[in-house]
């Protein structure tokens, strides 16, 4: 696996421990159930913290916990499964998040920009993946219909501007 | 009809070029069938029994004259000259090479066409009416917010890995062409006691092996909130849909289980918020600026009696049948709206020869404004013919084997591809539905019998939509063995609903007579020249039951 975050290949500096482990020191992700159980001692540490949320548990459970979480990982069981997609968007334009957003599981390079657009900043990818691929991929669209958690201009928007533009030049 | 600008363009291609990049990973070896799989998938190439398959986008079944050329070409340099227009308005071609998709794709786009969202789990193309445009008592020109949809889908970062896939349809009419109501989500266009335009929303139809009706979930969302609302329900659908299983992933399931009840409370939540956070409100100059691609055409001044017409009926039996039959009523006085039967005796139902393109494109070109419709019960439609111009028109469509005059017989029916392509398909569709052709071949007949669906799928994934035809025919393998379930009383017009199995199936060698029983019954037993459906609906299926099997 290998972690790109912001476009830059980097080392994971999050450990992601499981539900019986004992915590290590240092930034840590655990299950969106340990969070639950634990929330106070966690909420406590004085350490980076990340919830791993899977296929399924939507991001409203954790919402009012968003000023103390530092990374939502969110799972791709298969990358057929899009439910995370719209977790994302969730966790960005409705709940405002502004830590990592991290997509983890089934991830294919032909959904990196479709990812992006959703708000991931961060995507654990196989290791196949090289900063060209990603390059390459992270940018095969140009243009945008629709608005998203991005905040790229949509086309209806380069129709406006280019119309007022037009507009302008008309009256000068 | 819409035109790109430099954005739709740019994207096509940039879409062209990504995809001849994968094409061009899977020909080198580096992707094996499995991985490219997905990457086909999203771009309409299926691999069917015998070959790949190309599936090209028709955007609501709308085509220019040049648009159809270019088809009739790629069908002749690409394919073995002819190409199959669906139920989905779309055109397949079932013998491309997959190292010359890439190829195809450049003629499309240079003609902006494309095949994109034309499978996968994705919001597909947009289907509509017809008669847009052309229609008597159309509220507003479906294409216009068909259009808008096409924008905001496509590519849509969202919903591009929904649980199955989607399908949405437009009406303009209060007598639906675009069986709205089998559809994931039905936009009917109403308007509200100001005068205002809006629309209705139905969700959760669909046929497949679980046929459902859709529910209205609302009566009226205005314009400037189409998107938002129908963002808002992709966005429950996308989150709460079944991903466990195939079957039961598709948006009626979903409305099924939790009732039409809640499917409206979350949508309505999630609507709220959208529209609070305002980035999906539609401008009404944005609508206004694509209604200027649909604005109607020049029509001549006309008086709506034509004597020429008038003197090719009583001169022309064979006329007169088509104009019975393949003739529609315009709103404009003195045109009328043509259906060309892509149903010919024997024929293979939605099949078009690249002649028969160039043909219909150049009597589009010089008839009806150089633009023509497919329509999902497979045939295809010239939207603005002068009345007088009908003989005229007729004389080149028969030239060409396009002028069967049975739209809505019983020859006109759906088949899907079935056992002859399909990797699905229990039995095979086209050969049953030749037979049926060639039985009631009799054109005198036919007419005599009246309107009349028969829908006929080879397995029960139901792409023959026979659950909504008035006979509903669909293929199941018992060990081995091709039999057919017939169903009665199924409609996808206004008064959607999903037909009865009349009873035990029948042989390949039983069908076509058991649907001569059918007609033969249904003509002792209608009162006033009623329609089939009608006779069904006011009689039942008892009748029918016993004349199929009690002599048995």
């Amino acid at each position: 696996m290998k972690l790109i975050r912001n476009g830059a290949f980097v080392e994971d500096d999050f450990i992601t421990v499981g539900d019986e482990d004992q915590l290590p020191d240092g930034a840590v992700i655990v299950s969106l159930e340990r969070w639950q159980a634990e929330r106070e001692t966690l909420r406590a540490r004085n350490a980076p913290i990340g919830v791993r949320l899977q296929s399924g548990q939507e991001p409203g459970p954790i919402a009012d916990d968003l000023d103390r979480i530092d990374l939502v990982a969110l799972e791709f069981p298969v990358y057929r499964n899009g439910r995370a997609y719209s977790y994302a968007r969730l966790l960005r334009e409705r709940h405002g998040f502004k830590g990592e957003v991290r997509a983890v599981g089934n991830v294919l390079r032909d959904q990196f920009q479709f990812m992006i657009r959703c708000g991931f900043d961060a995507l654990e990818v196989a290791d196949n993946i090289t900063p060209e691929i990603w390059a390459e991929n992270a940018g095969s669209f140009s243009l945008f219909y629709q608005p998203a958690a991005d905040g790229q201009e949509t086309v209806l928007s380069l129709r406006q501007r280019l119309a007022a533009r037009a507009q302008e030049k008309a009256t000068a | 009809m819409y035109r790109y600008d430099e954005f739709d363009q740019q994207l096509v291609n940039e879409r062209v070029a990504q995809f001849r990049g994968q094409v061009g990973r899977r020909l080198s070896g580096e992707l094996t069938e499995d991985e490219f799989k997905p990457l086909r998938l999203m771009n309409g190439v299926y691999l069917q029994l015998h070959a790949y398959m190309l599936r090209i986008a028709v955007p609501y079944g709308t085509l220019s004259s040049r648009q159809l050329r270019m088809l009739a070409h790629i069908g002749r340099k690409y394919d073995r000259g002819y190409g199959h227009f669906t139920t989905r308005q779309n055109l397949q071609f079932n013998w491309p090479a997959l190292k010359d998709v890439p190829a195809i794709l450049d003629d499309l786009a240079s003609v902006e066409m494309h095949c994109i969202q034309t499978s996968g789990n994705c919001i597909r193309n947009v289907t509509s009416d017809q008669y847009a445009g052309a229609a008597k008592n159309e509220i507003e020109d479906p294409r216009i917010v068909s259009e808008i949809i096409r924008q905001w889908s496509t590519f849509h970062p969202e919903f591009s890995f929904l649980p199955r896939k989607f399908k949405i349809a437009v009406s303009g009419t209060p007598d639906d062409r675009a069986a709205i109501r089998v559809h994931d989500i039905g936009i009917q266009i109403v308007q509200n006691g100001k005068g205002e335009v809006g629309y209705e929303i139905y969700v959760g139809g669909g046929l497949g092996r679980t046929p459902m009706i859709g529910k209205k979930i609302a009566g009226f969302v205005p314009k400037e909130d189409l998107l938002a609302y129908l963002e808002a329900v992709m966005r429950v659908y996308n989150m709460y849909g079944r991903r466990d299983n195939i079957y039961k992933a598709r948006i009626k399931i979903l409305v099924h289980e939790i009732g039409v009840e809640e499917m409206t409370r979350q949508v309505e939540a999630e609507f709220a918020e959208l529209r609070k956070a305002g980035a999906l409100h539609l401008p009404l100059e944005e609508v206004a600026r694509i209604e200027t691609y649909f604005r109607p055409p020049s029509h001549e001044n006309l008086p709506d009696d034509s004597t020429e017409l008038n003197k090719a009926v009583l001169a022309d039996r064979g006329f007169a049948n088509w104009v019975k039959s393949n003739v529609a009523q315009h709103k404009v006085p003195g045109y009328a709206i043509v259906n060309i039967s892509l149903k010919p005796i024997g024929g293979v139902p939605g099949d078009c020869t690249s002649d028969q393109m160039d043909a219909v494109a150049d009597i589009a070109e010089k008839y009806s404004f150089d633009e023509l419709r497919v329509t999902h019960e497979q045939n295809l439609t010239l939207a603005h013919v002068r009345k007088k111009d009908l003989p005229a028109v007729y004389e080149l469509l028969k030239a060409h084997d396009l002028a069967t005059p049975n739209i809505g017989l019983i020859t006109d029916q759906i088949a899907c591809p079935g056992l002859d392509y399909c990797a699905l398909a229990n039995a095979r569709s086209i050969p049953l539905a030749q037979q049926i052709s060639e039985r009631f071949a009799d054109i005198e007949r036919q007419h005599e019998i009246g309107e009349l669906k028969i829908n006929t799928s080879g397995c029960i994934n139901a792409c023959g939509h026979h659950h909504v035809g008035h006979i509903g025919i669909l293929g199941v393998d018992k060990k081995g063995v091709e039999y057919y379930q017939v169903t009665l009383g199924g409609a996808a017009d206004e008064k959607t609903a999903i037909g009865d199995i009349v009873g035990r199936a029948f042989t390949e060698d039983e069908v076509v007579d058991a649907i001569e029983t059918i007609v033969t019954t249904y003509i002792g037993v209608r009162q006033n020249g009623e329609r089939f459906i009608d006779t069904y609906r006011r009689v039942g299926i008892d009748p029918f039951k016993e004349s199929l099997y009690e002599t048995h």
